[in-house]
């Protein structure tokens, strides 16, 4: 069979469907997102979804796991926090058939708020945990986190980071396990955590946790590399592979690819092996500590850091202190920070707010994150999932307590982030009189991750066609009387339903509503706006709306044809009427 | 076959089709029977951001990840990317360079100003090859087969002379563009000899 070139994402999709998963249900988030999107293809043997958020995904693959078959739920490092409840009490109950959890870190950030390092919640949860360093051992390692689950009980956490996800490398596949289907028997003792049952099954994780380490002493998931006797490496993860290329050809390694429990008395044996012994992993030092208190001396932090994502340079410049060469050009490349696309319907929501000094808005996850850049510069707090209406929430209390009346507070998030957790928030400002309007930018889609449907988007990962959640109907439901639905594009119309929000005697609401430009399936109206030059007079107006599409060369505007959608923004806030749709 | 490993990275603007570059590339080394591996960015830098992607390869590879100092070529599908990433260029590195401008978001607000002296600056450093791919991609077709005007550059100076890499490109672009980005292939191949 010859070799595929996949990346790691691509790989532990793989994996599941020859491990013989049956159910499987994530929220996406980049670098975990394109696990769920290369499952479909199995969708005879292999039900995947698109879940609201992270908890309901876990909570979904752990009920199918208690009916006894292998299921998989995927996330992003932050998704974890958000699915913690069910993962932590999940590793108490155990599991019938085996649940393997996903957590994809993001070191360096590319694409996240934070950089915690969810090796953490192995530990904190009790559970086995296994990281891949290259796509063949994502596979690989996904059916060993199966037998795993089911031999110890325990959910399993398949820990990667962003390298390891996106990064492409060489894989062999095998083929799928059909799993035998047991009848279905209910198991209050196992399954039902009230506090006497809990009380019987902390002491069985303590004892399967113990039982594993003992296991991982033996396995060949964790493998001495001896090359001498001078230095040894424990590491695991994208760090390893970094540390083979840097690291001189007499060192010894110590490959994990169980990290918790970690191996300790075959970390101990590979210690005395060696004259020095040093942890390479990026970020905490996770594995470092543990080792320490083991009683086992060995460095690593006090040269590696704590922050961002490694390369073998930076592990040659912090270990060997060779610096790489590099040449002072003289010229420095201006910053690129993305920015919403031409014809981003966010754009006419953000410009309209970005006019009203005494108003502040609180934020959220997604595309419109980027409402917070020049010169829009539309917001004044982003925090996680969800917290857009909250944070407003509280910010509006804050002010009202403190007699600061003039300030007029939004919380704004996306229609996929809506579903996630925003309903919870909409409750929150019901119920407790908040004096917040909520505003849901509905484009129809989950689009900062790359286009996944939502409840609200009319189909499901598998493509077939689904209910579509109304939103204004969920906020009427919970007592917004007045909801707003307004087209964002359409400038006048935006700025009047803000100001009708904000004068509502009722609880009132706004749906800023236009689907994404880049969903596919839509047949979307693409024209073009073009700058009259002799009625332009170069007062830069347009630049305010902060489109990449336009700008001003010899003091007139200029539109880059290639990248203009025509949505007209730009053209309604001309003062001189010079910029016109082709057409018109 | 040669076992030090040898790096690649293009970077571009996001939508410039840089990732069907290093999938041509890729395609071939795995033809050609060498340890392969590639990074790729994903997500909210790929709104209008500056992106990378960089291949790896050799007999055996093992990071995906190339660090400053360390690329044996970089190809800049828009020049103010090439001084972005120069750092990683080896001394005695290759750049293959667009001579193609795009704006960032905060130059189009006039926040900044697109730098004048790219090309000279990295020229100054390093064995350059400058090719103008919009208007050879134009020539032959269509600015879209840009990325393939590149690839061919990028062949042309790395000098991977045992891979039919024609054979390549036509099995891995779709057919009806198929004579289109062969004669983007020759003509980038040919513009930095």
């Amino acid at each position: 069979m010859t070799k595929i070139l996949l990346s790691g994402n691509e790989a532990i999709a793989r994996g599941a469907y020859e491990a013989g998963v049956r159910v499987a249900s994530a929220y996406p988030g980049t670098p975990s997102t394109e696990i769920f999107e290369n499952l479909p293809q199995y969708h005879e043997v292999l039900y995947s979804e698109w879940a609201p958020n992270e908890k309901v995904a876990t909570e979904v693959a752990y009920g199918a796991s208690i009916a006894g078959v292998r299921s998989l739920c995927a996330m992003k490092h932050v998704g974890l926090n958000v699915a913690a409840d069910p993962l932590f009490t999940a590793a108490y109950n155990g599991v019938s058939g085996g649940f393997v959890v996903v957590s994809a870190d993001d070191p360096s950030m590319h694409s996240s708020q934070n950089e915690q390092d969810n090796r953490h919640y192995a530990k904190a949860a009790k559970i086995a945990m296994l990281e891949p360093s290259d796509s063949q051992e994502c596979l690989d390692y996904t059916k060993a986190a199966y037998e795993i689950s089911e031999r110890f009980d325990m959910p399993v956490l398949l820990r990667i980071t962003t390298r390891v996800a996106h990064s492409k490398s060489l894989v062999l596949f095998g083929e799928r396990e059909e799993r035998p289907v047991e009848p279905y028997k209910r198991n209050v003792r196992k399954n039902v955590c009230t506090p006497a049952n809990a009380y019987q099954n902390h002491p069985k994780v303590e004892k399967n946790l113990k039982e594993l380490e003992a296991w991982a002493c033996e396995s060949p998931l964790n493998r001495m590399e001896i090359k001498g006797s001078r230095l040894g490496v424990i590491s695991a993860s994208i760090a390893y592979q970094y540390a083979k290329e840097v690291f001189p050809e007499d060192t010894s390694f110590l490959k994990l690819g169980i990290t918790n429990p970690l191996p300790m008395d075959l970390i101990r044996r590979f210690a005395e092996k060696v004259d020095q012994l040093m942890v390479i992993e990026e970020l905490d030092p996770f594995m470092e500590e543990q080792i320490r208190a083991a009683g086992i001396p060995c460095s690593g932090k006090e040269q590696t850091g704590l922050l961002y994502e490694m390369n073998p340079q930076i592990l040659k410049e912090k270990i060997f202190g060779e610096k790489p060469q590099t040449a002072d050009l003289g010229v420095s490349a201006v910053s690129r920070p993305p920015v919403l696309c031409p014809g981003c319907p966010h754009r006419g929501f953000f410009y309209t707010m970005s006019r009203h000094k005494d108003f502040v808005i609180a934020g959220d996850i997604g595309c419109y994150t980027l409402g917070a850049s020049a010169p829009l510069n539309a917001l004044d707090s982003v925090l996680c999932m969800g917290g857009g209406f909250t944070a407003a929430m509280g910010m509006a209390k804050a002010f009202a307590m403190t007699g600061r009346t003039d300030k007029k507070v939004f919380g704004v998030l996306g229609d996929s982030t809506f579903f996630h957790s925003g309903m919870t928030g909409a409750a929150e400002i019901a119920y407790n009189k908040g004096n917040v309007i909520p505003v849901v930018l509905d484009n129809h889609i989950t689009g900062m991750t790359g286009h996944q449907e939502n409840p609200g988007s009319g189909y499901t990962l598998q493509g077939e066609i689904a209910a579509s959640l109304k939103i204004e109907d969920i906020l009427k439901a919970y007592g917004f009387e007045h909801v707003i639905i307004v087209d964002p594009q359409d400038l006048a119309a935006m700025e009047n339903a803000v100001q009708e929000a904000l004068s509502s005697e009722v609880p009132a609401a706004i749906i800023a509503r236009r689907p994404c430009l880049l969903i596919k399936r839509i047949r979307h109206e693409i024209g073009l706006c073009r700058v009259d030059a002799e009625k332009c007079i170069g007062c830069k107006k347009c630049l305010s709306v902060g489109c990449p599409a336009i700008m001003v060369k010899d003091k007139k505007a200029r539109i880059d044809e290639n990248q203009c959608v025509g949505c007209t923004v730009c053209a309604q806030v001309c003062p001189m009427g010079a910029i016109r749709k082709e057409d018109e | 076959m040669m076992s030090e490993v040898r790096s690649a990275l293009l970077v571009g603007v996001g939508g410039q089709g840089a990732i069907l570059t290093a999938k041509v590339l890729v395609n071939g080394l795995m033809q050609a029977g060498y340890d392969v591996k590639m990074s790729e960015v994903h997500g909210m830098s790929q709104r209008g951001g500056s992106v990378s992607t960089q291949v790896r390869w050799g007999e055996k590879v093992y990071s995906p990840l190339i660090g400053k100092g360390a690329a044996d070529i970089i190809v800049a599908f828009e020049k103010m990317e090439a001084v972005r990433y120069a750092d990683y260029l080896k001394p005695d590195g290759i750049a293959v360079i667009n001579d193609y401008a795009m704006m960032s978001s905060s130059i189009a607000a006039g926040l900044a100003e697109y730098p004048e002296g790219t090309i000279e600056a990295m020229q100054a450093h390093f064995d350059c090859r400058i090719l103008n791919a919009e208007a050879i991609a134009k020539e032959v077709g269509s600015t879209r087969c840009m990325n393939i005007v590149l690839f061919g550059s990028l062949v042309g100076a790395l000098g991977l002379e045992e891979i039919d890499w024609e054979t390549v490109i036509a099995e891995t672009v779709p057919a009806k563009f198929r004579e289109m980005n062969l004669a983007a292939y020759r003509a980038g191949r040919a513009a930095v000899v």
